[in-house]
Formats: C-alpha cells, structure tokens, sequence
C-alpha cells in the first residue's frame, strides 16, 4: 500500500505517493529530482547522504522519507545564497578541498549545521562536527583549513 | 512495508502495537538492517517520533525517568544526565556522529539489544529499570532480566519501551563508560566498560562499593560478579598526583575478572583474546575515571577524550 504524504524540501512542497518503505535519499533523488545529495556506502557510515531535518543532520539513507512529514529538509541545493555559492561552498573550493567531490555535499551540510548552532568553533569542535562525513581524497586537512577559515573569515 | 503511521499519543502507539505494528523511534537500525538484508523492514510500523511525553528527561525525588525517545544528543549534554548518570553522558558521546546522535535515541538503543550498545553497560552499573508499557499497564525490567541475546529481549508482543528510570545515585558516587575504538566516530565498540564507584561519605577516600559492566564481551552487556568485593576499601588517591586513582592492587584485580568473565567472539574487528585482554583495560580504566569522578574531579565528558587516564600495571 503507498503512503500518500506532503514532503518539504528546501521550501517547496512536494505531495508524494510512495512505498512507505522507502528512505529520503532515494526519494529526494528519484522523486523530487534534486541529485545533490549522494548515495555513497549506503549504510550511515560516510556522510555522503546528509541533508538538513528542521536544522539538524541527519543521514538520508537510514532514514525513511515518511519520517520527514511534518518537517523542513534542507538539502545541498538548499544552501547556496540566492544564486551565489554560501561561504562555506566558497571557502572550501578556494583552500582547494574539493577533489572529487563525492563528499562534498554531505560536508557542506554538515558544516552548515555546525555553523548555525556554533558560528565559531574551535578546530576540535569542527573535527566532531564533521566526524559523520568520510572523504576519500583529500586527506581532510584542506577541508578543515577551509571551515576554519569560514568560522573566522 | 505496508503501512507506516504516526501516533500522536501514547495510548494510540500501544493500541497499535498490540496489534502488531513495530515501534519505531529514529529508525536508524531498522532502516540500515532493512538494506543489508539483516532483517525486513516490518510490515506495518508506528513512529513514536511525535509523542513529546517519551522526549523528556525528568527528575523526580526517586531520580531520573528519561523518555524512551530521548536522543544521545540529548543525553550527552543533559546537565541532570551529566551530573546523576555521568556514564550514560559518557556513552551516548561516543554513538556515531552528529546526525546519528540527533536521530538515535535511548529506547531505540535499549531495544535493539545490540551487546556492543554503548548505553547499555552505563545502564546496568547505574540500577537502571527498563520501563516497559502495553494496553494492559506497564512494568519495569532490569537490563539483566530484558536483554536475552544478540538482538533479542524478553519484551513481550504488545509491550515497547516508554521509558528508563534511574535512581538517585548514591551519595559521593561517580560514574564512567569507556570503549575501545579504531577510530573516533562511526565506531561501534570493540569492547567497552561502565563503572559505578561509591566513596565513603567521610571524606577517607575508601571505596564502599562499585559495580562494574561490560561490552561486546558476550552475548548481552554482563555485569562483573564481585566486583564490589574487589574494590571494597580500596582508597581514593590524590587527584594531583596524575597517577592511578586508587590503588593499584585492586585495579589490577578489576581487570583480571573481566577479562576472566568475558566470553568475546573473533570477528572481522578483534580476535576473542585480543577482546579478552582490553575488556580489562577498559574495566579499570572505567573504574579509575568513577573513582575520580566519586572524588569530585572534573574529567571531560566523554572520559574516552580525556587525557592522562589509564596507568600500566
């Protein structure tokens, strides 16, 4: 039986007739079409999935889209300013940590809900707050140097 | 799936569990096993996600009753968890990341009956009840009484957990979880140790009991037999001194019967002995860090990221 339910998605609202089974990240890339947002180990463990959930991070594909009715989901596409890319995006593609870019959505959401309960943490702070977040290329330390620089501009 | 609801009170989840839907808290196990082929999603499941009364932390006169859909995040930081419940503190900042925190919750935990839960020895050491509700009324479990195996409870069809309830910690107590990990987030313990130590209220230092509990060392999370009789008496050393807490002798002693209680599988992670000797490292370190924490010492919350624990016996 599907599930009928209304989904927030970066301000819009899309009714949805689905499987209730089925988990936000697949329904966000194959429903409501915004592919931002990444499929990578499939099992909570690298990041690559995070969206916002009224502010919070929350990994996309262990968590069913139906646990969202009600709620605001912020996805990457989301989180640009206006049609300019937010500081953060910015930030991190000047200190050159972004090279494949798998990863880099599910850091930049993460380091968005960081900043917004945290505006300037410490390097240890900005470690933890993207502990959930696996990048395979760059070793990380371009990516911290780069929300350092966004805490303290 | 078939059919996914929300309950909008508690007697409304109940009604629906007895009729055979699953509770669902942040759905975190649930939606990861369903993938691997670990286990089905259930036919029908009822979030509790919206019941606000299971996502509350309350302190009583008896102690505290934490709602069953209280997240780690939550309980990491809680000032009634951090200061009544240090270890659960202690444990809950070690689940995952940030978002697992946000969305995994404590009933979930419990529930799971994973043995390498981190709430789960903090529980035991703590005299922690499970409290468990149906249409029929609730009761209350212990950890010992719920948790029968890996992934398997002695909660009845119709019953969810709703609640924990912890006691009032005794006076001059302090308590700690502490785990051994590969890395420092996305882990799961590859063995772990919660520790209640309670000091003479005379200000001597002695211990007068404590209770030890383990992880990922056996089928469910164990308590230590005889522990209190092991650390009975032993003293509470300066805090300056950045050496043991207590004494040495009964330290060593801990971690012999942890490790001689422990029965750890070999898996992809740690070999049985290699499991066998660090749960005992774990035990006294978790023991050292209550001792402290009992004395009135300050230590970072999670005592895992705290620095200068730990001496080689």
């Amino acid at each position: 039986m599907n599930h009928q339910f209304n989904l927030e998605v970066n301000g819009i609202v899309y009714p949805l007739d689905i499987d209730p089974g089925r988990n936000l990240l697949s329904v966000l890339r194959g429903e409501v079409g915004l592919t931002g947002t990444k499929e990578g180990c499939d099992d909570c463990e690298c990041g690559a999935c995070m969206v916002l959930i009224d502010g919070q991070p929350v990994n996309s594909c262990s968590y069913l889209a139906a646990q969202a009715e009600g709620c605001s989901v912020t996805t990457i596409e989301g989180i640009v300013d206006g049609d300019r890319l937010s500081d953060i995006q910015s930030t991190l593609l000047d200190a050159g940590g972004v090279q494949c870019g798998f990863c880099t959505p599910g850091m930049i959401v993460s380091a968005k809900a960081l900043f917004s309960t945290n505006p300037d943490p410490t390097p240890d702070e900005i470690r933890i707050g993207l502990s959930g977040n696996l990048c395979r290329c760059t070793g990380y330390t371009r990516i911290l140097k780069a929300m350092e620089r966004t805490a303290r501009p | 799936m078939r059919e996914f609801r929300f309950a909008e009170t508690v007697d409304e989840a109940l009604a629906l569990v007895a009729d055979g839907f699953v509770p669902m808290a942040g759905g975190t196990d649930l939606v990861v096993a369903a993938r691997h082929g670990k286990a089905p999603l259930p036919d029908r499941v009822v979030s509790l996600q919206h019941l606000r009364e299971l996502a509350v932390i309350e302190s009583t006169d008896n102690g505290l009753l934490i709602g069953a859909i209280v997240t780690h995040a939550e309980l990491m930081g809680a000032p009634d968890v951090v200061g009544a419940a240090t270890a659960l503190s202690d444990a809950s900042a070690l689940v995952g990341s940030p978002s697992t925190r946000n969305v995994g919750t404590i009933g979930g935990n419990i529930m799971n009956a994973s043995p390498a839960m981190d709430t789960g020895a903090p529980l035991v050491v703590l005299d922690g009840q499970i409290v468990l509700g149906s249409t029929g009324g609730e009761r209350q479990v212990s950890p010992a009484e719920l948790w029968t195996g890996p992934g398997s409870t002695s909660a009845m069809p119709g019953e969810m957990c709703t609640a924990v309830s912890l006691p009032s910690p005794p006076p001059a107590s302090g308590s700690a979880y502490v785990r051994l990990e590969y890395r420092r987030a996305m882990e799961i313990a590859v063995v772990g140790a919660a520790a209640r130590v309670c000091l003479d209220p005379d200000g001597s230092g002695r211990v007068v009991s404590a209770s030890v509990a383990l992880t990922a060392v056996a089928p469910t999370i164990i308590e230590v037999t005889g522990a209190s009789e092991i650390l009975e008496g032993a003293r509470l050393m300066p805090d300056d001194s950045g050496a043991s807490a207590i004494d040495g002798g009964p330290l060593a002693a801990i971690a012999r019967a942890a490790s001689d209680q422990a029965t750890p599988i070999s898996d992809l992670r740690a070999s049985d002995g290699y499991r066998r000797h660090c749960v005992g490292v774990m035990a006294r370190r978790a023991v050292e860090a209550a001792a402290r924490r009992a004395g009135g010492a300050t230590l970072t919350v999670p005592v895992n990221r705290s620095t200068g624990m730990g001496v080689s016996l």
